[in-house]
Formats: C-alpha cells, sequence, structure tokens
C-alpha cells in the first residue's frame, strides 16, 4: 500500500480510532484517580463520543474502499455508527448514576463499553468475512464482562456464564460457515463470494450451502432469532440494566447491519433460497418472543423477551429483500434503540436495586405520583407497541407496507397479529401505573441525576419528533441502503 | 500426499465432536474445551483450504481465529471462576437463579 | 500403498515385541507385593502428597495473562520475517498494535494483578 491509499484508509477508520483511544485513556486515567472520583470517566467517555459522531459529520460519508477491500465507509456504514454512537452516548448517561448506586463505579466499564462499540463499527463498514469476524468478537468479547460486571451478584455472574457459552458456542457456527465459504468459493471478501455465486451453479455445491447456512445460524444467535434465542432473558435480566439497555440497541443494529450487507453483496443471485428461511425465522421469532413476553411478570425480563419479538420485525424487512425494506428496518433499529433505552432508564429508576428484581408490581400507582416519570414510560411503552403518533408507529408502517408491496401478505398478518399481541403486555405496565391502586410500601424512585434526565429527554423527543417527522431519518436510511445496493 | 479433502472431512469430524460435547455436558470447563475443538475444527478447515487454493488468506485467517480464541478463552475462564466463588461449583445445571 | 510397506512392517514388530516382553516377564518373573510398588515413580523421591489437589487460584490470573500476552507472538512472527517487504507502514503499524498491548500491560500491572501478595 502506498502512502495515498494509508492515509485513505485512515480517514475511513475516524470514529475508530477516536474511540479506541478514549477507551485507552480511560484504562489509564482510572489507575490514577481515587476511588470517589471515578465517574469522571462517563464525562470523559462521552466527550469521546461526541468527537467521534462529529468526526463522522465532519468528514461526511463518500465511498472509501479501505485497507484493501477489508472496510468501506460509506453512508451505510454511517448510519450505523450514528446508530451505535447514540446508543452508547444515552448508555454513558444511565450508567455513571447506576454504578453509583450499584457500587460498580469503575473505569473498566467505560472502556469496555467504548472498546465494544469499536467492533460495531467495524461490523457496520465490514465488507470481508475477515472484518465482520473480528468486529464481531471485539462487540462480544467485552459485552461478556459487562454482563457479568457485578460480579458480587450471582444473577450477573450467571447471564454472563450463559451468555459466554452460547455466544462462543455461536461464535464457532459462524466461523464454520465462513470457512467452508471460503473453500467453496476462494474468497474471503463478501463481493468475492457473489462473483462466485454469480459464476456457478451454487445449489449444487454442498460446501457453499453449508457454509451459507453455517454462517446464519451463527448470526441468528448474535441476534437473537428463535430458535436461537435462549440466552437473551437470562443475559438481558442479569446484566446491570445500562448494559441491558445497551445490548439490546447497538450490537443489535450492528449485528443486523452485517446481516443486511452480506445479504446484498454476497447473496444477491442465491436470494429466494435464504429468503424462505428467514420468511420462518422471521414469523418465528415474532410470536415466540411476543408469547414468552405476555407471561412475564418481571419487567427487564418482559423487556428482553420483547426485544426477540423486535428483532423478528426487523427481520420481516430483510424478507422484502427490497430497497424499501431495507430502509423501513434501518429506521426501526435506530428508533427502537431510542425507545428501548428509554424504556429501561425509567424500569431502573423504579427499582430498589437489582438484588430486588423489577417486579412489575413496582409500578402500581406510579402514574400519579411521579407524573413525568409515568407519562415517559408511557410515550415509550406506546411507541414499542406501535400506536401513533409515535416513532414505533411509523417504523412498523413502513416495515409492513414494504413487506405487503412484495406479496407477503401472510408474514405481514403475522406480523400485525403479533404487533397487537404486544400491545398487551405493553400496556399493562400502562394500568399497573395509572388504574391500579398504590402499594402499601411506597417505591421511590431512584434521584434523577443530570446524565439520567438528559438521556431520557434525548429518547423521548426522538421517539416523538421521529414519529411526526419521518422523512429525514427515513431518506438517510434511504439513501444508506442504496449506497449498498449500487456499489 | 493425502488430498486436502480428507482434512475437511477431517474438520468436519472434529466439528462434530466439539458440538456434541457442547451440547451433551454440564461441566462449563469442559464446554469451554469443546468449544475450543469447534474453534481448532475452524482452523484447520482455513489452512486446508487455503493450501489447496494456494491462497495465504487461509492461513491468515487461522492467526486470526487463534488469537480470538485466546481472549475468549481467558474471558471465559474468568467467568467460571466468579461463578465458582458464588457457587463452589461448575456444573450448568445448577445454575437456577435466572429463572422465571 | 507401496511406500507404505516398510512403516506396517514396523508397527508389526513393535506389536509383537511388546506384547511379547509383557507376557514373558508375566509368566517368569517373581510376583512380590509390597507398599513402596504401588507408589508412583518420582524420581526416587519419596511421596509426599496426592498429585490431584486443588491449587491456588491465582495461578488461573497468571494463565490467562499468559495467554493474552504470548499470543501476541502469533502476529510478531510473521511481521518479523517479513520485516523489510512491508516497510514503513508494516513498522508503524506494528507499533501501534505494541502500544495497545503496553497499555493494557501497565493497566494489569498498576491494579495489582502481577502481585504474588
Amino acid at each position: 500500500m502506498d502512502l495515498q491509499s494509508i492515509l485513505l484508509s485512515l480517514k475511513a477508520i475516524v470514529p475508530e480510532m477516536i474511540l479506541t483511544a478514549t477507551g485507552c485513556l480511560v484504562l489509564l486515567y482510572d489507575l490514577l484517580i481515587p476511588e470517589e472520583n471515578r465517574g469522571v470517566h462517563a464525562g470523559i467517555s462521552a466527550v469521546g463520543v461526541i468527537t467521534a459522531l462529529f468526526s463522522v459529520l465532519w468528514f461526511g460519508s463518500e465511498r472509501i474502499e479501505a485497507f484493501s477491500g477489508m472496510l468501506a465507509q460509506d453512508t451505510f456504514g454511517s448510519f450505523f455508527t450514528v446508530v451505535v454512537l447514540v446508543s452508547l452516548l444515552l448508555t454513558l448517561m444511565l450508567s455513571r448514576s447506576y454504578n453509583d448506586w450499584e457500587g460498580i463505579q469503575k473505569g473498566e466499564f467505560y472502556a469496555l463499553l467504548l472498546f465494544s462499540s469499536v467492533g460495531m463499527l467495524v461490523m457496520a463498514k465490514a465488507t470481508d468475512m475477515m472484518t465482520i469476524f473480528l468486529g464481531l468478537e471485539l462487540l462480544s468479547i467485552p459485552i461478556y464482562v459487562l454482563v457479568g460486571f457485578d460480579r458480587k451478584r450471582l444473577s450477573s455472574v450467571e447471564g454472563a456464564l450463559k451468555y459466554f457459552l452460547l455466544g462462543a458456542f455461536a461464535t464457532g457456527f459462524l466461523l464454520y460457515g465462513m470457512a467452508l465459504l471460503y473453500a467453496a468459493t476462494g474468497a474471503t471478501s463478501l463481493s468475492g463470494i457473489a462473483a462466485f455465486a454469480g459464476k456457478e451453479n451454487v445449489f449444487g455445491n454442498t460446501l457453499f450451502l453449508a457454509g451459507t447456512a453455517l454462517l446464519f445460524v451463527g448470526f441468528g444467535f448474535k441476534v437473537s432469532l428463535v430458535p436461537f434465542h435462549m440466552w437473551t432473558p437470562d443475559a438481558y435480566q442479569g446484566a446491570p440494566t445500562p448494559v441491558t439497555a445497551f445490548m439490546s440497541a447497538g450490537p443489535k443494529a450492528a449485528a443486523f447491519a452485517a446481516v443486511i450487507r452480506v445479504l446484498v453483496v454476497a447473496f444477491p443471485e442465491s436470494h429466494p433460497f435464504l429468503l424462505k428461511g428467514l420468511w420462518v425465522v422471521a414469523a418465528l421469532t415474532m410470536t415466540v418472543g411476543n408469547v414468552s413476553a405476555l407471561v412475564q411478570d418481571d419487567v427487564k425480563r418482559m423487556l428482553a423477551y420483547s426485544s426477540i419479538a423486535h428483532a423478528g420485525y426487523v427481520l420481516v424487512g430483510l424478507v422484502s429483500g427490497d430497497r424499501l425494506g431495507g430502509q423501513a428496518a434501518m429506521y426501526y433499529l435506530f428508533v427502537y434503540s431510542l425507545m428501548n433505552i428509554g424504556a429501561f432508564a425509567i424500569v431502573m429508576l423504579l427499582s430498589e436495586g437489582e438484588e430486588r428484581g423489577y417486579a412489575i408490581e413496582n409500578f402500581r400507582g406510579v402514574g400519579f405520583r411521579y407524573p413525568v416519570l409515568g407519562a415517559l414510560m408511557t410515550v415509550f411503552l406506546v411507541s414499542l407497541g406501535g400506536i401513533p403518533p409515535t416513532a414505533g408507529f411509523v417504523g412498523k408502517f413502513y416495515l409492513f407496507s414494504a413487506a405487503v408491496k412484495k406479496g407477503l401478505i401472510l408474514l405481514t398478518v403475522i406480523g400485525v397479529l403479533n404487533s397487537a399481541a404486544s400491545v398487551y403486555y405493553y400496556l399493562r405496565v400502562v394500568v399497573y401505573m395509572y388504574m391500579l391502586p398504590e402499594r402499601a410500601e411506597e417505591v421511590r424512585p431512584r434521584p434523577v441525576g443530570v446524565g439520567v434526565a438528559l438521556a431520557l429527554f434525548i429518547a423521548t423527543v426522538g421517539v416523538i419528533a421521529l414519529g411526526i417527522f419521518p422523512k429525514g431519518l427515513l431518506s438517510f436510511a434511504e439513501s444508506s441502503i442504496l449506497s449498498i445496493f449500487l456499489s | 500426499m493425502v488430498p486436502e479433502s480428507y482434512y475437511l472431512v477431517l474438520s468436519g469430524i472434529m466439528f462434530a465432536v466439539g458440538v456434541v460435547g457442547v451440547v451433551s455436558r454440564r461441566n462449563a470447563l469442559i464446554i469451554l474445551m469443546s468449544i475450543e475443538i469447534m474453534l481448532n475444527a475452524v482452523n484447520l478447515a482455513f489452512v486446508a483450504a487455503g493450501s489447496y487454493l494456494g491462497d495465504p488468506a487461509g492461513n491468515v485467517f487461522a492467526f486470526m481465529v487463534m488469537t480470538v480464541a485466546a481472549a475468549e478463552a481467558a474471558v471465559g475462564l474468568a467467568i467460571v471462576i466468579a461463578i465458582f466463588r458464588h457457587r463452589e461449583t461448575v456444573d450448568v445445571s445448577e445454575l437456577k437463579e435466572l429463572k422465571f | 500403498m507401496q511406500e507404505y510397506l516398510p512403516v506396517l512392517l514396523l508397527l508389526a514388530f513393535a506389536v509383537v515385541a511388546a506384547t511379547g516382553f509383557m507376557v514373558l516377564s508375566g509368566l517368569t518373573g517373581p510376583k512380590r507385593f509390597e507398599r513402596g510398588k504401588e507408589d508412583p515413580f518420582e524420581c526416587g523421591m519419596p511421596l509426599f502428597s496426592d498429585a490431584r489437589r486443588r491449587v491456588t487460584v491465582k495461578f488461573y490470573l497468571v494463565a490467562i495473562l499468559f495467554l493474552l500476552f504470548d499470543l501476541e507472538t502469533a502476529f510478531l512472527y510473521p511481521w518479523a520475517v517479513l520485516f523489510r517487504k512491508l516497510g514503513l507502514f508494516g513498522f508503524i503499524e506494528m507499533m501501534v498494535f505494541i502500544l495497545i498491548l503496553v497499555v493494557g500491560l501497565v493497566y494489569a500491572w498498576k491494579s495489582g494483578a502481577l502481585e504474588w501478595q
């Protein structure tokens, strides 16, 4: 590589470099300061994240093929970079107070969040199986640690072990799929696989088919699609709540980014074969996620199951397999990050510590006693349930209308029915807040600091504003998905 | 010379051994070892395919898998120790804290 | 298959010789049992404890750190072999890699992971 292309490559990974440097800085600075000042790391990290966000805007998103085709900067990558960085920023705002309450205020927490986000950004930009794998692992390994970060609490460590074992198992499948695809096609780049699939008859090629199937099993684990979702409720419930909020937003968006890129770039020809499988998985994921969420009495676990269902909705967009579906899926992933982090933030405020759990009973009468908290929670739940005028409604509307245009009537019907069922358990929380008498023992929310208040403000404004004026984000998503369809 | 396709078959067998180990064993450490067997099967497949194709990318990929597997094993062992400190056991079927 | 013949012959000889010696010594040798014979050999040292005992958990930390810092060699070695070909870019890239590792080392050192207490 000559100097010119090296500099161009570096330009494509500016946000990653900023986050890595911030992470190292936090890690080293943590050694110098006394224990009680450690909250400052949240601020340092937030400065790094905001700088990275500005760098995305500053450098634009014209297409750059970086590092001999391992990574590409394009509008698609920038879209997911923004999604990940916004989720990370909200998570940082929540974690500072939470870590004080639970007594786990440590610099490593923030460094791990930053490193994990670097993995997500790499994954969103990866155009080669090698970088997809490295991004995925850089994403996952810090998250394993973060889930078990509260190591004095057994449920946290237990969630981490379950997540780790199944995550590493999934990595094995993903990698074996990559190895078989490499053996079949002789290429590790997505475009190389596409070139092979365009030339040869892949339906007779056992290696190619087995490799593709294993690759998608691996992805299925990572974005928690049924039947590979077993780890999700345990890991989500055990993890410290800000980490749960982050896991349901950032890593999911990044993994979906890789899935979308693989589908569009590497398998444009063999689409019908894959789409049949994804159709079934989407229907199963929505149904199993929602039905399991119906019977939960712990709000945190309920949101964990509902996040499985939401992965199913996003998958409907991928099954549509065209520009409209992809655009709707991306819009939904962004909106989902905002409303889900918001909902987890309120759940976090209303708990009396992780040990006591997040029973729905805690929500009794909250709506009258703490009107702001009640109103915000209602906004997030209404949006998650897909009721207008929120962003959740717009997202679902676009997802399902893209599916209808493609003639996927049955899948749309399943999706809409599921969405209706989900309204039941979301509104159940609202009923507890506004229609049931208070418990004898009063639930006091934890004190709302500046960070948490700001995070709630951003999430609420986002959910409502994107519901009323969705055009801007939709056209950003459209130009993003076009940037990989046309490349 | 043993043809390369034999190595692919061997790696398939190794991978299956690993999967069966993960699914059937209850000891977290043995599950961890089974996962390592799966990853080594992947390495074998990559190296065999790379040598068959005369392409170094397979070997490079195997290096990446090795280092990542080490990082993963380190984190996994640490989590297993944390569990052991709580429960004095590494049997995954004993872990029932998180059930509804 | 021609070239495998010597291997097969060697294998057959090894099996015959090994079983032959075992059978012969079993038939002809004296059989006296005493406690010392049951012990595993430890270079003539008297046995002091069972080998299957628990070791302190501190070894785990050392092992984990060793595992992580040892594996950088997997990248350093190919880089060293191709050092001239990779040129300045390769050098700078590897320095960045090592710098990040050093951050990790400093962190592990300062947070007391290398102390044996």
